[in-house]
């Protein structure tokens, strides 16, 4: 099997554009859920400050999020610019 | 340069393929049912005159958990007997997906299913007039926390016993295995976030019997959710696998299939343990505060659709590497 360079470079940079995009999701799924949950304790502890809690809640994971972005731009920028 | 007989090649992966399937599978299982039977010791200690209802409940438990391990077993007793015919070295790859679908997939499923069991142990030491219902709703939680092996089994099986006559060897090997990854590793999330829930349950059901039936249905809401990684998983490997790709004898088509696999793979891992962690905590405080039912479902959706978003961008990644580049 002949493996032309630009070809091979093309193999990587899609095998890298899965591995960024799979690994990166793990993260920001887990952690994002994680506050999820305790933002269920707090509204379940005190119904009245839904609001509050909800909104932390949607900051906080937004925070959370941001490598999961990296990871995305990442994988975009293997997959159509390299 | 070695050549390898294609007959060579094809025993060398489904030997592989069996011992990474039952090897991986074994893990989950065996995690699971040793939690159960932790907190069932636990619970002994608490109450030790219900020894007979706790024994009973535990064996139950541990047995739907050992059934992600059957399959398993199950699985990889059929590709080292499976005879296939020595064609093409498609096979070789599709029989060592099989293998690392199923024995990845096994993993959470086994472990999740150790949570209700747990749970339904410990509330019976706390609360003996609910053992029925602690048993249901143990069963009902860690049946749907089966669903991700079910997917393994039915996405190995297809690679094992698919006729692919005619395809291509290359880029076609990569999607074999692309899809035997992309189901395999994101039904570890979901079987994993699936029995968070439902120990969840069981623990408020022993806490407040009252609230039965809502920490049934939120718990059956929060696991739905938690499954869809596994469904977007299945949905690549189905892709991959009937997707008729045209040949192409460099390597950057197949890395991008295998990549495609790989990515939807391990992007349904977080999102399913997180969906799984939100639903055990809306479900938890559903048995403690009936009353808050409402706004605990809706903040529980909210939570977990967030945390579903870079399972939907592994996807988005996935269908570009299937079908773009």
């Amino acid at each position: 099997m002949a493996i032309e360079g630009a070809d091979l470079i093309k193999a990587a940079a899609f095998l890298g554009a899965g591995l960024a995009m799979g690994l990166g999701a793990i993260g920001p799924g887990v952690g994002e859920g994680f506050v999820g949950g305790k933002a269920c304790e707090a509204i379940g502890r005190k119904p009245e400050e839904a609001g509050l809690l909800t909104r932390t809640m949607l900051v906080g994971q937004a925070v959370s999020e941001s490598t999961g972005i990296y990871s995305l731009v990442v994988a975009l920028l293997l997959l159509f610019v390299v | 340069m070695m050549t390898f007989e294609i007959a060579s090649m094809i025993e060398l992966a489904s030997f592989a393929g069996a011992g990474l399937c039952i090897g991986l599978g074994a893990i989950g299982a065996a995690l699971g049912e040793g939690y159960t039977a932790g907190l069932a010791n636990e619970a002994l200690s608490s109450r030790p005159e219900k020894s007979g209802e706790i024994l009973k409940n535990m064996l139950v438990g541990q047995a739907v958990a050992e059934s992600a391990a059957i399959f398993a077993l199950v699985i990889a007793i059929l590709l080292i007997f499976l005879e296939p015919p020595a064609e093409s070295i498609l096979t070789a790859s599709a029989l060592l997906g099989a293998g690392l679908c199923m024995g990845f997939g096994a993993i959470g499923s086994g472990v999740g299913a150790g949570y209700p069991g747990g749970e339904a142990c410990l509330g019976i030491a706390r609360q003996p007039s609910v053992t029925p219902r602690l048993t249901t709703n143990m069963l009902i939680g860690s049946a749907v926390c089966q669903t991700p092996a079910i997917f393994s089994m039915v996405v190995a099986l297809m690679l094992m016993f698919m006729d692919f006559g005619s395809l291509p060897v290359s880029p076609t090997w990569a999607a074999f295995l692309g899809a035997g990854l992309s189901t395999g590793l994101a039904a570890i999330g979901s079987g994993l976030g699936g029995g968070f829930a439902a120990g969840a349950s069981c623990g408020g059901i022993a806490r407040n019997p009252g609230t039965f039936s809502q920490v049934t249905t939120t718990m059956l809401i929060g696991q739905a959710v938690a499954q869809t990684p596994a469904i977007f998983g299945l949905l690549i490997s189905f892709v991959l696998m009937f997707k008729a790709f045209p040949a192409y004898s460099g390597l950057s088509v197949p890395m991008a299939l295998l990549g495609a696999g790989i990515c939807m793979g391990f992007g349904g891992i977080g999102p399913g343990i997180g969906n799984g962690l939100t639903a055990q905590n809306a479900v938890k405080w559903v048995a403690r505060n009936e009353n808050a039912a409402g706004d605990l479902t809706r903040t529980m959706l909210v939570g977990q659709a967030v945390s579903q978003s870079t399972a939907i961008y592994a996807m988005v990644i996935s269908l570009v590497l299937i079908f773009v580049v």
